[in-house]
């Protein structure tokens, strides 16, 4: 294949440009630290400045979830377009987020309506992300248990948003009941927020998100005969209910436990897939895959750059950046190219 | 087992096919015997809902038979696995595929995912079956060209082409002439005729070009009301079956010319 060079050639220069973006992303914030000062925290001596404290507590984990984001998210949002022929779909189709919101919700509205048992939990970063876990999990749960049901890819789709709605509904109840204190800090998590995890959760995010990123390698055939639909995949020898399965655990994996941990971040999976595609222009996962995985890390890592709002003191919410920076370039891309290619 | 029989691909002995729901069975069609022999080319024929698609669905394991047997390659067709059955059977179907951006190439090269390892990498062998086919339906001058960029009709022959990288001893088309002009519904038919003959592979399709079907098959299966008769076309013409095919008010065979007449 002739274009198999030109691809290996974009890959590098991508990994290339991911670790500028990385380096570049750990030396702005509201203290700037030239590249020789970065260097020397990095791989210097162990000295206990207060650059030093910025860099490896704060800095370095943040870069680390912005390339566990932008990847996990756009490599779960490709196997949902994929899947559900549709390209549409995102890794949040199958109502992980809205499961995720609406555990969220519980823990910080849910007081108001159930009374003294839940006001009595203290509000921690573990609390928060263990019932975005379970709330994710369970109507993720409900909607395979459901899904089981039918033989219709397409119905799992509508499914996952009937779900979604559901859940929305119910947030929406608790919202109206709660004070305006606990609406606002429901409101702050559902801005998402790369910033403050601690090395202990970066640890906990990175050995899920690898599993993940596993069971998606094992799925790149499968995704790649789904391309053709299904019948012709069946046809081909592919058990479309196991890599069906295979597909939408490697998905909640991913995105469910990076939703947990930084709350619903918009719009990355639905876009990345797509920018992919107009720079590497083929539809074999086997290419797609690792494109979209570096791909997505760059993207998410320049928009946190510019969420930090480098010299200033103010940090910007991480999905006001990724909707208004990525939308424009979506529609930017496709009407230069006047096709969505799929 | 006389040499004939040595080399049937698929037979059929009292096959019943329809559909079940919760407490009826819906039979389309009973006590289908037929024998399909390696080389073969095979024309499916028969008035719309008379169950031609039904038979291939239960011919293609996508539902189950109500009653008989389908023997493969000397096993019952739902002794195959999945894997297996990819390797002794491929089709053709009327659904469009998903991505039209695949090129020409990389949609041929998925014929050999039964084949290939856990990530799809193709080996010399996979290369060598995926030229053959190139070869074999004449369209190696379009390889690099992506699937939207394609007519029907050459879209038809990168899908034969697929077929035949699988690599199996039975192609199943539905319909592969649908959509087509007059010259490519002939072309594709004469194609599908030439490939049984050099690849010794049984290909069966269903079609609505009977007088095509009956100047190239060597068999021909025609589903009547009546019942489900497979001969050599010659044959099924002297037997008179092609004039109980369809209702008699509108159009009429012609033994002669071999092929229908609208009455004045």
């Amino acid at each position: 294949m002739p274009n198999k060079n030109t691809y290996r050639l974009t890959l590098g220069v991508l990994i290339i440009l991911l670790l500028l973006c990385f380096i570049t992303n750990i030396s702005l914030g509201s203290v700037s630290i030239s590249n020789s000062e970065l260097l020397g925290i990095l791989f210097g001596s162990s000295e206990e400045s207060a650059l030093h404290q910025i860099v490896f507590n704060y800095r370095l984990p943040k870069a680390l979830t912005a390339i566990i984001v932008g990847s996990g998210l756009g490599v779960s949002g490709l196997m949902m377009q994929t899947l559900f022929r549709n390209p549409l779909a995102g890794p949040f189709v199958l109502g992980i987020t809205s499961g995720a919101s609406l555990g969220v919700a519980l823990i910080i509205m849910g007081s108001a309506f159930f009374g003294g048992v839940l006001a009595s939990v203290i509000i921690s970063k573990w609390s928060i992300v263990i019932a975005a876990s379970l709330g994710s999990f369970l109507v993720l749960l409900s909607v395979l248990i459901v899904s089981t049901r039918v033989r219709d890819t397409m119905a799992i789709l509508i499914i996952g948003l009937m779900f979604g709605s559901i859940t929305t509904a119910i947030v929406s109840v608790l919202s109206y009941f709660s004070s305006a204190e606990e609406l606002q800090q429901y409101i702050f998590w559902g801005f998402g927020s790369l910033g403050n995890l601690t090395w202990n959760e970066v640890l906990v995010l990175f050995i899920i998100y690898f599993l993940g990123i596993l069971l998606s390698l094992t799925s790149i055939k499968a995704l790649n005969t789904l391309l053709l639909g299904e019948n012709y995949a069946r046809s081909l020898g592919l058990h479309i209910k196991r890599s069906r399965m295979t597909i939408i655990i490697a998905t909640s994996l991913l995105a469910g436990t990076i939703t947990a941990f930084t709350g619903p971040i918009a719009f990355v999976g639905l876009a990345i897939p797509h920018m992919t595609r107009q720079i590497f222009n083929t539809s074999n996962h086997k290419l797609l895959l690792p494109a979209v995985f570096i791909f997505g890390a760059i993207i998410m890592l320049i928009c946190d750059s510019i969420a930090q709002l480098p010299t200033s003191d103010y940090t910007l919410p991480i999905n006001v950046i990724t909707s208004l920076i990525g939308a424009p370039v979506v529609i930017w891309l496709l009407v230069r190219k006047r096709k969505m290619v799929f | 087992m006389t040499s004939k029989s040595e080399h049937i691909i698929l037979s059929t002995k009292d096959l019943a096919i329809g559909y079940t729901s919760k407490n009826s069975k819906n039979r389309v069609a009973s006590n289908i015997n037929i024998e399909l022999h390696r080389g073969e080319l095979v024309g499916l024929v028969g008035a719309n809902g008379i169950g031609k698609s039904t038979l291939l669905r239960t011919l293609t394991t996508l539902q189950s038979p109500l009653g008989g047997s389908i023997v493969l390659n000397d096993k019952t067709l739902s002794n195959f696995t999945s894997v297996e059955l990819a390797k002794t059977m491929s089709l053709v179907l009327t659904e469009q595929i998903v991505s039209k951006n695949l090129s020409v190439f990389e949609l041929i090269a998925l014929g050999r995912q039964p084949y290939t390892n856990w990530i799809g990498t193709m080996a010399a062998e996979d290369m060598a079956m995926v030229n053959k086919a190139l070869k074999l339906t004449n369209i190696k001058d379009i390889k690099h060209k992506k699937c939207f960029e394609l007519s029907d009709g050459q879209l038809q022959k990168v899908m034969i082409a697929r077929a035949l990288a699988q690599d199996t001893d039975l192609i199943i088309l539905d319909e592969p002439t649908t959509h087509l002009d007059m010259y490519h519904k002939a072309y594709i038919l004469k194609l599908l005729q030439k490939l049984a003959k050099e690849t010794q592979k049984t290909i069966l399709f269903s079609s609505h070009e009977i007088d095509l079907a009956i100047q190239l098959c060597d068999t021909m299966i025609v589903m009547t009301k009546e019942g489900v008769y497979a001969d050599e076309p010659c044959n099924l013409i002297t037997k008179g079956i092609f004039q109980s095919l369809f209702p008699k008010d509108l159009i009429d065979f012609d033994s002669n010319t071999g092929s229908f007449r609208v009455k004045k």
